[in-house]
């Protein structure tokens, strides 16, 4: 893991009696609420419904049971004992006072966490595939890079007031479980024909009322142009991006309207005049970050440990957990081990300090004192011996941690919707919750396979639904709640954004409705064929056919 | 206005002469763009220092043969979340290599001016009530960045590669 020098200390601890200032000005009134909000927003403090809420980074997912504990201490004493992972791997805390603001900052520091760019117009904490580093199909380990960038973009004092938001993704592998194609640059490290590392540098990809996938800006840059590559899209960006419309400013729409090859054109100008600048990166450098995610003394160990095996052929429940959220490790004998924040009828994503306290113990006891957020509102333990699997297993079974659905059904994205969010237009968290009811049978899960159900309370798409396979996004038809489905979305390298089924369907009915498609599905499936596969094959009519036929016998 | 220059503040020798002002002010003016493009060759034949403003919408790039007549840019902040005049400020002295005075102007805030003199401006047009104290606090609020910027300020790259070969 990153280990900070006294220079992000420096950093963190500057940013905090800058921001205490702020905080004090705004409560004195020579701060106007207009003139405080983008200077909290760049803080990660926003001004929810009910309250303040405030996000806090977790670069590229990483983090440490010594910070999720201090996670636990903050959840308890300025909030409600909760917290909420997001999908873009960070956590928020949804009660916070903003008085109180500064003190957490002070202590998220004293664990080297903060909740720099995690809002505002700026550029966003950096996220990356959660296996970075322990899985066996990437090509480097993409935190490197992550961490690079994330460095580069701190306090960037030229990108604080861009036209809009800018987020990064990256992967390694070229199974995308970081949606980098739905980023506003999406960066997936390669290697080339000689072996050098270097990057496919994707530009535009966003979600909000106008999804669109990255497309390909550079097919292969070499490693030590990164930064000035980036800086040159950024300033280009910052000087022609749309300033007009805040629904076109996202750089997706300077690609749509100017053409990639236009676009690559004024980057690669840009850039020959800065690519031999202090931004190239010296090989001495990126060996300096790399030495900071050199992989942890792993014990010789082989795959299959018997005990293990017998425990999955013993124990159906575990037998079926192991199934659905441990992926193998690139070292033998080591698994990857995913915690479903999704237990039935639950909050997605939220985690109370008792959990994160069990999550802490449990990381330093089975997984190194490492573990990672997903931005499917998930949590990681990277580095389990497969022989420790069942214990594991048992302990999170106690604190409600040990449900078997990822990637199921009930492995649902939500944002926090009409519940929390100033900007929603209907609840999307009790809809989650019904379907998750409904669906508590976890062995017809396993039957039904692979769903990603994706769920938004508004049309800005936080809950990502148009690349759910099954996604959902709420409206409000003169104050009622009215849910569209899309289907056929993908977040992963086969990027798709999701077609709208037909009219929106009353919020009784959207369970029903839901239920209704998965029936189709499982009436049409083949072997093999996951939901997406099958709806890819027979296109959307079979759904649509048996979705209002059936709506229709309902209402008659 | 007061005008912070290097971080001090200093009477300010310039005037800007808007573009709906017929009367032209005394001594060294600053001037649209659409002014010097009308007016070119009387503004060169007033034989005072001249300067120019640019709009957050204008860039550099528009008017780079002419920079040697000019002593001052003054590049506008609109509001002060129109981040544009940041990338200008940085193109006029990395891309066009100008020496003179760049001027910050517009909605011009405390919270902003670390972020000024990094892309590169060396003088701010602020409100009444700033004071050197309060610019030497808004500027030290970092003491190490994390990127290459225009201000003198070695990068924590920079400290952490010479600590390597050391």
């Amino acid at each position: 893991m990153y280990t900070y020098d006294e220079f992000d200390h420096a950093l963190v601890r500057e940013r905090t009696e800058q921001f205490r200032g702020q905080v004090a000005r705004r409560l004195s009134g020579e701060l106007t609420e207009d003139a405080f909000k983008p200077l909290r927003l760049m803080n990660g403090l926003y001004l929810q419904l009910h309250a303040y809420m405030l996000r806090v980074a977790i670069p590229y997912g990483t983090f440490s049971s010594n910070q999720l504990r201090q996670l636990a201490m903050i959840a308890r004493k300025y909030d409600r004992g909760y917290g909420h992972f997001t999908t873009r791997q960070n956590i928020q805390f949804n009660w916070p006072k903003l008085s109180d603001v500064p003190d957490i900052l002070d202590d998220l520091a004293d664990v080297e966490m903060h909740a720099i760019q995690t809002s505002g117009n700026c550029i966003r904490n950096v996220t990356a595939d959660q296996f970075a580093g322990v899985i066996a199909d990437e090509v480097d380990d993409s935190r490197v890079w992550a961490e690079i960038v994330r460095q580069w973009s701190t306090f960037h004092p030229e990108f604080a007031y861009l036209p809009r938001k800018f987020k990064f993704a990256f992967s390694a592998s070229e199974h995308d479980r970081a949606a980098v194609r739905f980023h506003d640059i999406g960066v997936i490290v390669k290697r080339n024909a000689e072996g050098d590392l270097g990057f496919q540098i994707m530009v535009g990809g966003g979600l909000g009322r106008t999804p669109m996938i990255a497309k390909t800006i550079r097919r292969f840059l070499p490693a030590q142009h990164l930064l000035s590559y980036i800086e040159a899209i950024l300033r280009v960006y910052n000087l022609i991006g749309r300033r007009d419309n805040k629904y076109k400013a996202r750089i997706k729409i300077l690609v749509h309207e100017l053409g990639i090859d236009e676009l690559s054109g004024l980057v690669e100008t840009e850039w020959e005049r800065i690519r031999e600048s202090d931004l190239k990166l010296p090989d001495t450098e990126i060996q300096r970050i790399r030495e900071q995610f050199a992989p942890p003394e792993y014990e010789d160990l082989n795959d299959d440990d018997p005990a293990f095996v017998a425990h999955r052929f013993e124990d159906h429940e575990f037998a079926r957990w192991v199934t659905t959220n441990v992926v193998a490790h690139k070292q033998p004998g080591y698994s990857i081990a995913t915690i479903s924040l999704k237990p039935e009828g639950g909050v997605p994503g939220d985690v109370t300090a008792d959990q994160m306290e069990v999550l802490a113990g449990l990381g330093d006891q089975y997984s190194l004192g490492e573990l990672r957020a997903t931005h499917e509102q998930n949590v990681v333990l990277p580095n389990v011996k497969q022989v420790d699997l069942y214990d594991l297993w048992m302990a999170l079974k106690a604190e409600d941690l040990g449900t078997a659905n990822l990637g199921l059904v009930s492995d649902i994205i939500v944002c926090p919707g009409m519940d929390y969010c100033g900007l929603a237009t209907a609840r999307s968290i009790p809809v989650a919750q019904r379907i998750s009811r409904r669906f508590a049978d976890l062995d017809r899960q396993l039957d039904i396979g692979e769903m990603k159900l994706k769920i938004s309370g508004c049309i800005n798409a936080c809950g990502h639904h148009h690349i759910g396979h099954i996604g959902i996004l709420g409206v409000d038809r003169k104050g009622e709640e009215y849910y569209q489905i899309t289907l056929g979305g993908s977040a992963g390298e086969d990027a798709t954004v999701g077609s709208i089924i037909g009219p929106a369907l009353p919020s009784d009915d959207v369970v029903d409705g839901f239920e209704t498609l998965i029936g189709t599905y499982l009436d049409l499936r083949e072997e093999g064929e996951r939901f997406l596969d099958t709806y890819r094959r027979v296109g959307l009519a079979p759904f649509k056919a048996a979705l209002y036929q059936e709506t229709l016998h309902a209402a008659a | 206005m007061p005008l912070l220059k290097s971080g001090k503040l200093v009477d300010d020798p310039w005037a800007h002469w808007d573009d709906d002002q017929s009367e032209s002010p005394e001594g060294p003016v600053i001037v649209s763009l659409k002014r010097w493009r009308d007016d070119k060759s009387q503004l060169l034949a007033r034989g005072t220092p001249l300067g120019l403003k640019l709009s957050s919408e204008q860039t550099p790039g528009e008017v780079h043969e002419d920079l040697q007549h000019f002593d001052v840019i003054a590049l506008d902040f609109p509001a002060f979340t129109d981040g544009r005049s940041y990338s200008n400020a940085r193109r006029l002295r990395q891309r066009y290599g100008y020496k003179g005075e760049v001027r910050a102007v517009g909605e011009v805030l405390r919270d902003q001016y670390l972020a000024f003199a990094r892309c590169g401006f060396d003088a701010l047009e602020v409100s009444d009530d700033e004071t050197e104290e309060g610019y030497q606090a808004a500027i030290s609020a970092i003491s190490t960045p994390f990127q290459p910027g225009l201000d003198k300020t070695q990068t924590a790259m920079s400290l952490r590669q010479r600590r390597m070969r050391a």
